[in-house]
């Protein structure tokens, strides 16, 4: 039997095993049935001058090449407040990686490379956050404490992020339910990895100190699309106050997700809301993936009786033809076989799509021990890197059994004795179930493990900076000039009739107060407003590049034109892409590049005879709505900021059919 | 009783005894903001009595004030033990025996409390515990000699390390490290080469600008360069150690008496000035730069000199300095004074007749620089001369701080003016140099071409 064991069809068979299915055909009660349960956490930059804890600028940022100079530190672990330390911290540690700041003299200072002590908070930061706090329906704190949150990736060059709740206990209305919110914080934002190699990780310290928000909901998201809803909501929300950045990376989510039995794993970083559904289904079907293999195991084992063997291979006594490996001898590198009691069809197991639960070793392989892929060869691969002599020999070696299956790691001394540890650590967890992770997200929907997952025990007080009272006066003076809740919104556009799908673009853009104000201001009709914002106004946006001197004020502004000048709104999606394309152009100049021109209905249906008699000569049908047709045809150019199109028609109908 | 309700005054404390809730409570906390639920924590005694301090349940800590809380309940009760793990220090054969006093600092610090800051804390298994790579250096031994920051060491401070540092090298100590809070380092550095004179093994300082609370602390790295050097090093001197660059790169060893700290808060702030560092050191060895130094010696013939004239000044010259500061510090009573004159070592003439009268009372009286580089000399303006003539006595190119320590040390054993002046002058341990190295002042200026590409390329 052993020896037709097929890798592929194990796969296959225990993706069928575990009910995996595609996310389009999976159904909310599929989702309950194993037990589906997620949170976010919304990071969003806000839209300030200068950072969060020093003077630099906000928001101006470099190529990777563009440095003055660069630091070099290490992280050890910390205690927290409580006297623990962090496990991710103690994962760090283990790593032993060299971290390489590089820095740029126009948007780092001392203080980003920990060499001076954080300056007062930033007021406008400060003030931004808190208004959307409120926003979310948060209990606003009465004083504000600066916390230190380790990060020993050396994302932030303190080894800590200062952080610092506002508010806790809030809400949000979806539209068939209410979400809780745990909290939203105020935090600096990290560095951007340039590379990470080995024991070498490079950042740039452009974005670091960035002020940031992040808002947590509660983990009350039952199905992916309900986790996006609730991404999008928080984003409409966020932007509805006109404080905050746009555009690439100035909103990241990650999203937690768990199966019932399995753990809470943090899906970091995911760049854009429509990821989140295939990333969760994906995800919450991994866990449940990782819940049979522990059922499989633990059918042979008991935790304590498992046991793996490691031995060193001697490059001459097999007949490998795999590069990594004849590499080693150059190197210097080890290259060492474990044998897996009792795995065999383990490794092989399907976990998400693409992948199996080797593929869980190698990455954290490559994350811990800094050995970069390829870094693992198994017994279960779909292709035969290793001949089957050369494995038998192996397997001859350990006395295995035919249960068992093994792998093959290389490396340097050091990195591959941490990866022995690492390999013996995340089998004894397959009996405990779903390791508490944080995971990459890829661009296919699945997830990489990025690594164990922080809990509350890396938290300690700033003891650079003091506590800052809110005052009630404070808070209401930012309760006044808050904007309606975004659900309020929601429902608006929907009693507009503005069509469903410009409705991500509206409140993305943050477009709505524009609309409200053209309609109310001027009493257009909502829907004919709406949908040249929704529609025309986004194919611009879409079309042409944004000047610097364009701003919501002149979309206003141009209405405002229309009104004055009592033309027909119809004419807006005319004089849009001029304006988007030359904002400081006036508007009746626009008028005149339009080659337009004031005219009454009686002036515009005057030619209507001269057009049947023209139509006759050049007919092809002599259906009278082709003549119709064709004569709005004619007409419509000079109509347009006249008259309603549908009053003309009407009147060339009338005279017509 | 008041342990209960830890830092909490005023208002604050009136609120929890009234809802009966302590320190560590777990609480439910029902405000016009809202509910809050975590637990209370301590409070620093600086800060205002409107505030209660909350842990939440997600770590975070937040402040409620108390004149929004309507109702308050206890739900539970969970006391932190924020301490660093001990482990006993492991015994290698073969590997030197180091010892490390403690006197405080940033090097060896947790949270208090009461100040919200951070506290020296101070023993060898909480040492070991944070950094286990020193058993692999040396045998470790430590005593904690007092536990204060760096701005609160002082004369009866040196004496005592002093005494104790003659002590271990008589029971045949291979090396000595002292941790120290970095503001006064160099202070200590110089007392300790004064008095503690011709050692046969290292005497090596360190701190760490950066507390050992943090991930990115310069403390773990400054101690294992400090028991390279006090262990394996061979340059039998008194030294600060510290970083070299701001990176996690190396450490340079400075003669005690030429190293200032330069920076408020930059991890490579102990600087060798007029002169160069006497060595690099990684974890793989002390690298000297400076050719001439006192090497290891196998004998014990330290000379311990424990001596110290706490009535002694350090004047900061400013234009339109008035002569009566002069006057009043002699009418306190203080035996002597120096002065960080500008340029070349320079007052103004309206100080002249206190100086003059200070001196006839028997005031010692020593010029220094404060531009810190280069060197007193008071021949080439008149004034310089009118000076000397008053018998104001330049000490060249000593650092005003080395200066004020050593004045203190050498009026801490004579009050004769001629032996004063001569033990002043006397360099010990290159207090004065006879020379100044063209490398000895390197301040760059950023915003050069070749100097940002310095920048670049090779300093981190």
């Amino acid at each position: 039997m052993s020896s037709k064991f097929d890798p592929q069809k194990n796969y296959q068979q225990t993706k069928k095993q575990v009910g995996y299915m595609e996310r389009q055909q999976t159904a909310p009660e599929d989702y309950r049935r194993i037990g589906f349960m997620s949170g976010l956490e919304v990071h969003q930059q806000l839209d300030t001058k200068e950072k969060l804890f020093c003077h630099c600028p906000s928001g101006v940022f470099h190529r990777n090449e563009a440095y003055n100079a660069e630091v070099i530190r290490h992280m050890r672990p910390a205690m927290s407040e409580l006297g623990g330390y962090d496990g991710t911290a103690l994962m760090e540690f283990k790593t032993r990686k060299n971290i390489i700041y590089h820095i740029n003299n126009e948007t780092a200072c001392t203080y980003e490379v920990d060499d001076t002590p954080p300056f007062k908070i930033n007021p406008e930061a400060l003030g931004h956050a808190l208004k959307i706090s409120l926003l979310c329906n948060l209990n606003i704190v009465g004083e504000v404490h600066i916390t230190r949150k380790q990060y020993l990736d050396g994302s932030i060059p303190t080894g800590f992020q200062r952080t610092a709740i506002l508010g806790v206990n809030g809400h949000i209305q979806l539209s068939n339910k209410k979400v809780n919110l745990i909290q939203l914080s105020i935090e600096e934002d990290s560095c951007r990895e340039i590379a990470d190699i080995a024991h070498n990780r490079w950042y740039k310290t452009d974005r670091l100190g960035m002020p940031l928000i992040e808002t947590v909901t509660a983990p009350e998201l039952m199905t992916p699309n309900e986790l996006k809803e609730a991404a999008e909501y928080i984003r409409y929300l966020n932007r509805s106050t006109g404080l905050v950045r746009t555009g690439m990376g100035a909103g990241r989510e990650d999203v937690n997700v768990s199966c019932k039995g399995g753990s809470r794993v943090e899906i970091k970083g995911v760049a854009h809301n429509k990821w989140i559904p295939e990333l969760s289904h994906n995800e919450v079907f991994r866990q449940w993936a990782l819940l049979h293999i522990r059922q499989l195991l633990k059918e042979r084992f008991q935790k304590e009786e498992w046991k793996m063997q490691f031995q060193q291979l001697d490059l001459l006594e097999y007949h490998f033809s795999y590069q990594p490996l004849l590499d080693c001898r150059k190197k210097e590198h080890q290259i060492v076989a474990i044998n897996l009691p009792g795995c065999k069809g383990i490794l092989s197991h399907f976990t998400q799509p693409g992948q199996m639960f080797a593929d869980e070793i190698s990455q954290r392989l490559k994350v811990i021990a800094c050995i970069e892929l390829p870094n693992l060869l198994h017994s279960e691969q779909f292709e035969n890197i290793v001949s089957k002599n050369d494995f038998d020999k192996i397997r001859s070696k350990f006395k295995a059994s035919e249960t068992d299956a093994q792998f093959i790691i290389w490396g340097a001394v050091n990195d591959i004795q941490t990866a022995i540890e690492i390999i013996e650590e995340r089998f004894k967890m397959i009996f405990d179930g779903v390791p508490n992770e944080t995971r990459k997200s890829l661009a296919n929907g699945t997830t990489i493990f990025e690594r164990v997952l922080p809990g509350a025990d890396r938290m300690y007080p700033d003891t650079d900076s003091a506590p800052i009272p809110l005052s009630d006066e404070y808070i209401n003076t930012l309760q006044a000039n808050l904007p309606e809740e975004t659900y309020k919104r929601i429902s608006l556009l929907k009693e507009w009739e503005t069509p469903i799908d410009s409705h991500t673009f509206i409140l993305s853009k943050n477009l709505f107060p524009v609309i409200q104000e053209i309609i109310e201001r001027f009493q257009y009709n909502p829907k004919r407003i709406s949908t040249i914002f929704g529609h025309t106004y986004k194919h611009i946006v879409g079309q042409y590049k944004v000047r610097s001197e364009f701003n919501y004020r002149k979309l206003i502004a141009l209405f405002h034109f229309i009104h004055e000048q009592e033309l027909h709104p119809n004419i807006a999606p005319y004089l849009l892409p001029i304006l988007y394309q030359h904002p400081s152009m006036d508007f009746a100049s626009m008028l005149t590049s339009l080659k337009f021109k004031k005219r009454s209905m009686t002036e515009l249906i005057a030619p209507i005879d001269f057009l049947i008699e023209k139509f006759r000569e050049i007919r092809k049908t002599d259906d009278p709505k082709d003549a119709a047709n064709w004569i709005m045809g004619q007409l419509h150019h000079q109509a347009i900021g006249n008259i309603e199109l549908s009053d003309l028609r009407k009147n060339v109908d009338k005279r017509v059919l | 009783m008041k342990d209960l309700f830890q830092g909490y005054k005023g208002k604050a404390l009136e609120t929890l005894k009234k809802y009966n809730v302590r320190v560590w409570g777990k609480a439910n906390i029902k405000t016009t903001r809202g509910t809050f639920n975590g637990t209370i924590l301590p409070r620093s005694e600086n800060d205002d009595d409107q505030h209660i301090v909350l842990k939440i349940e997600t770590g975070y800590n937040i402040g409620i004030n108390v004149g929004t809380i309507s109702d308050m309940k206890e739900t539970g009760y969970k006391k932190a033990n924020y301490k660093v793990p001990e482990k006993e220090f492991p015994y290698t054969e073969g590997q030197p025996q180091v010892k490390l006093f403690g006197t405080g600092g940033t090097i060896a610090s947790r949270l208090d409390y009461r100040t919200g800051a951070v506290i020296p804390a101070f023993s060898p298994g909480e040492l070991y515990g944070s950094v286990p790579e020193l058993a692999d250096i040396c045998n470790l031994s430590t005593e904690k000699v007092f536990a204060v920051f760096s701005e609160n060491m002082g004369p009866k401070q040196y004496i005592a390390l002093a005494i104790a540092i003659g002590k271990e090298i008589e029971n045949g100590i291979d090396g000595i490290i002292i941790a120290h809070g970095t503001d006064t380092l160099h202070h200590t550095a110089a007392a300790l080469t004064y008095m503690v004179q011709n050692p046969p093994v290292p005497i090596v300082l360190v701190g760490s600008q950066r507390s050992s609370d943090r991930p990115s602390s310069d403390a773990a790295l400054n101690l294992m360069h400090s028991a390279v050097a006090a262990g394996h090093g061979d340059i039998a001197e008194v030294m600060v150690c510290m970083f070299g660059p701001t990176s996690d790169e190396y450490g340079f060893l400075h003669r005690g008496t030429r190293v200032r700290k330069m920076h408020s808060s930059y991890r490579s702030t102990f600087r060798t000035l007029g002169d160069t560092p006497i060595a690099t050191v990684t974890q793989k060895g002390v690298k000297p730069i400076k050719k001439v130094y006192n090497h290891r010696r196998k004998d014990r013939n330290v000379k311990i000199l424990p001596y110290f004239e706490e009535k002694v000044s350090i004047l900061y010259y400013y234009p339109n300095m008035q002569p009566d500061i002069i006057d009043a510090l002699v009418a306190c009573g203080y035996k002597g004074i120096i002065i960080a004159g500008t340029g070349l070592g320079h007052v103004n003439k309206p100080v002249y007749p206190a100086l003059k009268k200070a001196i006839e009372k028997g005031v010692h009286i020593f010029m220094t620089v404060q531009t810190l580089w280069g060197y007193v000399n008071m021949f080439v303006y008149d004034t310089g001369r009118d000076l000397m003539a008053l018998g104001v006595v330049p000490l060249d190119n000593m650092l005003p701080e080395a200066a004020y320590i050593k004045l203190g040390w050498t009026l801490g054993q004579t009050n004769d003016r001629q032996k004063v002046i001569e033990i002043m002058q006397t360099s010990i341990n290159d207090e004065i140099t006879k020379r100044e190295p063209y490398n000895g002042y390197l301040v760059y200026q950023g915003g050069v071409p070749e100097v940002e590409q310095f920048v670049k390329n090779f300093r981190k």
